[in-house]
């Protein structure tokens, strides 16, 4: 990452008169076209105009103040930010897959079929379900369509008054706000001092009204919920079906399966547990996955494979409806079908169990000086309630930033919400001992400095492209676009 | 003479005849931080009591308005519109909205003043 | 030997496990019941090398058939210049995360603040969010904003010459949320405004859905429409391809209240349906509804203009269920995309590729209406680059035969009609082709 910040916009390099694009002649008449004036737009928008060279330099320039996976390690807790290997990249983007119109005859898209469908019968596999629909864009977006199949498959059986979920405090904002766009009311349930779900407090408000239990597992603190089985044999008891959120699937992986676990519906994030790049936002996918007996609830259009073995696009009746136009983020998912083809059984087993592995030694590692509230073995990432020594009054926050001094990206802060300095770390199974020897040297360092020199802690960042950015300020009189910044 | 009462969820209401001014407590306004942003109804909305009306947005925190008592909507204090930290400076004179009072009994299940100060005190 | 992907020696393992205090690895899933663990390897296949990945991938490819494409229907194969491949694989770009840590995410902040820009000046709107996912949950996600912003209302308006993908995703979203929606009727591939007018009377609308160009290529006028809905107190929501809006009315000069479309047409390649984008825009006034990550300036400690993720108290992380959407992410390195394509494109390039499309699209429709086999069927209606012809023949036969050929003719939307696009992308000579088959139908 560059120290200089590089801090131009695009539309400040406009230069009248330039251009960049390029475009073929087609051979036709020219100008042959006059719309009515009123249905053309008044003046030309406002786009910069720039030369090729410029536009090159400009966006490498923006690129290096920033931190992906690629620059260094990026602990950031409950997003698994593990390598995202190349080939994956090489693969997305063969020009007899991305030159496929979406609504080609199924005769010839029939590599792209068999793409999809064997990656949603491999992630069946893996999260021990029947079918996985890949047509979800993102794990918010999975968790919605997932609601809508409990929801459908309620309908189905005239089941109308289940109109509440419940989901543990510990649960991603993500969870009880999906559950409100599909219509349901959101019930939280305390977790128990260790992290887990309170299964009496559970149990106690699991009624005929309640449509579905979310749940993580291991949950948000990476804590296995070990009584699953037995909250899933109450839920199902009571009529209601379990959620799996599979934002932390990873360290799962060649261990045990959320089907087995007892859940009905799943989403698995494939730019999480399945390598494909974050982007910085976005494109992600959440497949999600139903047990035996939901299957035709899933969204339309759903990809089969016919008795000769072609492959074909199929509309079931009880479908839940479409949550997207065609077949999702398919170029998403070819990334992660080319991840786990190059994991293969094997390779996947191993990944689930080094991220554990990863995750314990720094746990481990820094236990002494750092706050571990829930002291026990953890999964793929584990939380500390900030400093072990609170006297200095060096927050989570200026550790965070402090980290970004010394190259890291900070991990997760002030999530979970049970804590109040949380500080949520997943190294993932791509990073070294070395790698996290020195992450742990750094860790060190920072709660010594914190008792020696706690001005140093609590005034970074020192040395990034930019400091300290006033939030207020933004979040007051909103400047959003350029034009906001002219006036 | 008005008289100022409190409920449970922070949001105080000035009460002089059967018109109320409504606003949250110094107490809320403290704990929430810099307020950068009002959401308010609009006049001739009705509000009812125990059902919100609006939010107050610090930068990483979003409080809902939850109205003290039902009435309906006859002005908004716009100059929160413009400087919503206004609410930071002085809570109990920068009301957020005004209302006429359908229910003046609901004040009765409210806190006075001194009921309030004890209720903060013991959080 | 170890995966890879896995730095681990045999040697890390051992001592990183005593640290752990543990034997095995299994010791740290000691807390899984017994009953749960898996005990066996996945039914997947082993772990393959690169050139096997290739290989199988390269297979797969075989499979299918590149065609010239003359389909539309919200997918448009429009050009894409190098810079943008380029720009967008770098690894600074495509292996961030969220930008949370600002002080080291300035690059992502700062091109959503630029795509931010773009869509603002090409919809004609004051504000744009981060991006979403696609046009046809961006429309829905729109439904649900107009909803809330209503606060008591929960019926919208689609007019049926909106893209019926984009309504089986909007009747989806709706069923769920409990929002009622009804058809606005269209008439000879226009919406009936009179239609319009007499369903808000009751005053129950939250919001009027309409799109420009629309699902048969066609512009419509949209003159009177938002103050017919503003005198309803609905919002007036425009579905718009952002491609053409170089050229065409843009739902700001409509008087839109929101924007909302797919960024594809802005060169995304078409990738079988994705990744594409989902862009909401509106105005000012209703900013702090808008779903999703927005991106705003500020300065930092040392006062240097920086970009931060900005109205954050919208969201779901601190909203939860009370959040104006359940989305997190935006379409990151999508909206990179966009970003890059019209920093290249510019408004010059982007009126010329409307142009050539348009071009293209007049001397197609001749070459099909001289073969007196297909006909324009809305031949008084303005269009732009996609139309809808009407054949004497059977159209699944024809598009049959188009395929053997090598041309994809466009997308069969009703028995005895096909709805045809062109871009600029598609030279003289495949049109004389596709003309040449329609010929000996």
């Amino acid at each position: 990452m560059n120290r200089e910040y590089y801090g131009k916009l695009i539309f400040e390099l406009s230069r009248p008169g330039r251009r960049a694009y390029s475009l073929p002649a087609n051979g036709c008449p020219e100008g042959a076209t006059l719309l009515p004036e009123g249905l053309l737009r008044k003046s030309a928008p406002e786009l910069p105009e720039v030369d090729e060279p410029t536009v090159v330099r400009h966006y490498n320039n923006m690129s290096t103040n920033n931190f992906g996976v690629d620059t260094g390690f990026y602990p950031l807790g409950s997003c698994t930010m593990k390598y995202n290997p190349k080939i994956n990249e090489e693969m997305a983007v063969l020009p007899a897959m991305a030159g496929l119109h979406p609504l080609q005859p199924v005769s010839t898209v029939q590599g792209a079929l068999e793409a999809y469908h064997t990656l949603q019968c491999y992630l069946a596999e893996i999260g021990g379900m029947a079918e996985f629909t890949l047509n979800p864009f993102a794990g918010a977006h999975g968790e919605l369509t997932g609601l809508m199949v409990i929801r459908a498959w309620h309908d189905s059986r005239g089941d109308s008054k289940r109109t509440k979920v419940i989901v543990p405090d510990s649960a991603h904002g993500t969870n009880p706000a999906s559950a409100a766009v599909a219509g349901l009311k959101v019930i939280e349930v305390k977790s128990m001092p260790d992290g887990t779900v309170d299964v009496e407090a559970l149990s106690a408000v699991l009624d005929d009204s309640v449509a579905a239990v979310m749940m993580t597992n291991p949950n948000t603190m990476g804590i296995f919920e070990s009584r699953v089985r037995e909250i899933a044999d109450m839920v199902h008891d009571a009529g209601a079906l379990m959620y799996y959120d599979g934002a932390n699937l990873n360290p799962m992986l060649g261990v045990a399966r959320p089907g087995d676990m007892g859940f009905d519906v799943m989403h698995v994030n494939l730019h999480k547990t399945f390598s494909t790049p974050h982007g910085g936002g976005g494109p992600g996918a959440g497949p999600v996955g139903v047990r035996s007996g939901l299957e035709k609830f899933l969204p339309n259009p759903r990809v089969v494979k016919n008795a000769d073995g072609s492959f074909g696009l199929s509309q079931s009746d009880g479908s839940l409806g479409s949550v997207s136009a065609t077949l999702g983020n398919f170029a998403v998912q070819l990334r992660a079908l080319s991840y786990i083809l190059s994991l293969g059984c094997d390779g996947l087993a191993q990944a689930g169990r080094l991220a554990t592995l990863n995750a314990n030694y720094v746990k481990e590692s820094l236990r002494d000086v750092y706050e571990l509230p829930i002291d026990r073995v953890c999964k793929h990432e584990f939380v500390f309630d900030g400093l072990a020594d609170k006297t200095s009054g060096v927050s989570t926050l200026n550790v965070a930033k402090r980290l970004l001094d010394h190259g890291y990206h900070a991990p997760t802060i002030y999530f979970p919400l049970l804590f109040h300095e949380s500080l949520m770390i997943e190294p993932t199974e791509t990073e070294s001992r070395e790698t996290l020897d020195e992450f742990i040297a750094v860790m060190r360092d920072i709660a010594r400095e914190a008792a020696e020199s706690p001005e140093v802690v609590k005034s970074a960042p020192h040395n990034t492209p930019v400091g300290l950015p006033d939030d207020t300020k933004a979040a007051l009189s909103p400047k959003v676009t350029y034009f906001d910044l002219m006036q | 003479m008005s008289k100022i009462y409190y409920s449970e969820t922070h949001e105080y209401v000035k009460v002089d005849g059967n018109i109320g001014l409504i606003g949250i407590s110094d107490y809320a306004q403290h704990a929430l931080g810099n307020v950068v942003y009002v959401d308010m109804p609009e006049v001739g909305d009705d509000i009812e009591a125990g059902e919100d009306f609006g939010a107050v947005e610090s930068v990483k925190a979003a409080s809902d308005l939850i109205a003290p008592v039902s009435g309906a909507v006859v002005e908004i204090n716009e100059h929160l519109i413009d400087n919503p930290r206004l609410i930071n400076e002085d809570a109990l004179s920068n009301w957020i909205i005004k209302v006429e009072l359908t229910a003046p009994d609901e004040l009765d299940s409210l806190m006075d003043e001194a009921g309030y100060a004890e209720f903060v005190s013991n959080q | 030997m170890g995966h890879r992907y896995f730095p681990h020696t045999e040697a890390d393992i051992e001592s990183m496990l005593q640290r752990c205090g543990v034997a095995s690895v299994d010791e740290l899933y000691a807390d899984v019941p017994p009953g749960l663990v898996l005990n066996r390897d996945y039914e997947l296949p082993r772990s393959m090398s690169e050139k096997e990945v290739r290989d199988y991938f390269h297979r797969l490819c075989a499979a299918n058939r590149p065609l010239t494409c003359f389909a539309g229907a919200g997918f448009y194969n429009h050009y894409s210049p190098a810079v943008v491949s380029s720009v967008i694989s770098r690894s600074e770009f495509l292996t961030a995360y969220t930008p949370y840590q600002p002080e080291i995410s300035q690059g992502t902040l700062q091109y959503i603040f630029e795509y931010q820009s773009m869509m603002s000046a090409l919809t004609g709107m004051a504000v744009s969010n981060a991006s979403m996912y696609d046009g046809t949950t961006a429309t829905a996600e729109a439904m649900l904003m107009a909803v809330a912003a209503s606060r008591k209302r929960n019926r919208v308006l689609v007019s049926q010459t909106l893209n019926p993908y984009t309504r089986k995703v909007i009747d989806t979203y709706a069923r769920y949320h409990g929002v009622t929606v009804d058809d606005i009727r269209q008439i000879d591939g226009m919406t009936d405004l009179v239609d319009l007018q007499s369903k808000l009377e009751q005053d129950d609308v939250a919001g009027v859905i309409v799109a420009t160009p629309n699902f048969y290529g066609l512009l419509e006028d949209y003159s009177g429409v938002a103050e017919m809905c503003h005198a309803h107190k609905a919002l007036f929501i425009v579905n718009c391809v952002p491609s053409a809006l170089g050229v065409i009315r843009t739902p700001g000069e409509w008087g839109a209240d929101i924007a909302v479309g797919d960024g594809q047409s802005l060169g995304m390649p078409l990738s079988y349906g994705g990744p594409y984008l989902g862009f909401i825009c509106c105005t000012r006034a209703l900013m702090r509804k808008l779903p999703g990550r927005i991106v705003g300036a500020t300065e930092d400690a040392g006062g240097q203009r920086v970009f931060v993720i900005t109205l954050q108290a919208r969201e779901q992380h601190i909203r939860r269920e009370k959040a104006t959407s359940n989305i997190c992410s935006n379409q990151g390195l999508m909206a990179l995309y966009a970003t890059v394509y019209l920093s290249v494109m510019g408004a010059a390039g982007l009126r010329e590729v409307c142009e050539k499309s348009m071009d293209g699209a007049r001397y197609l429709v001749a070459a099909l209406e001289k073969t007196g086999r297909m006909k324009l069927k809305y031949p008084s209606a303005p269009y732009l680059n996609e139309f809808v012809m009407t054949c004497d023949f059977d159209v699944d036969d024809f598009v049959a035969r188009c395929v053997a050929g090598g041309i994809l003719p466009g997308v069969k939307i009703a028995d005895g009609e096909i709805l045809i696009a062109v871009t600029e992308m598609n030279h003289r000579s495949e049109m004389d082709a596709l003309a040449g088959i329609v010929e000996n139908m």
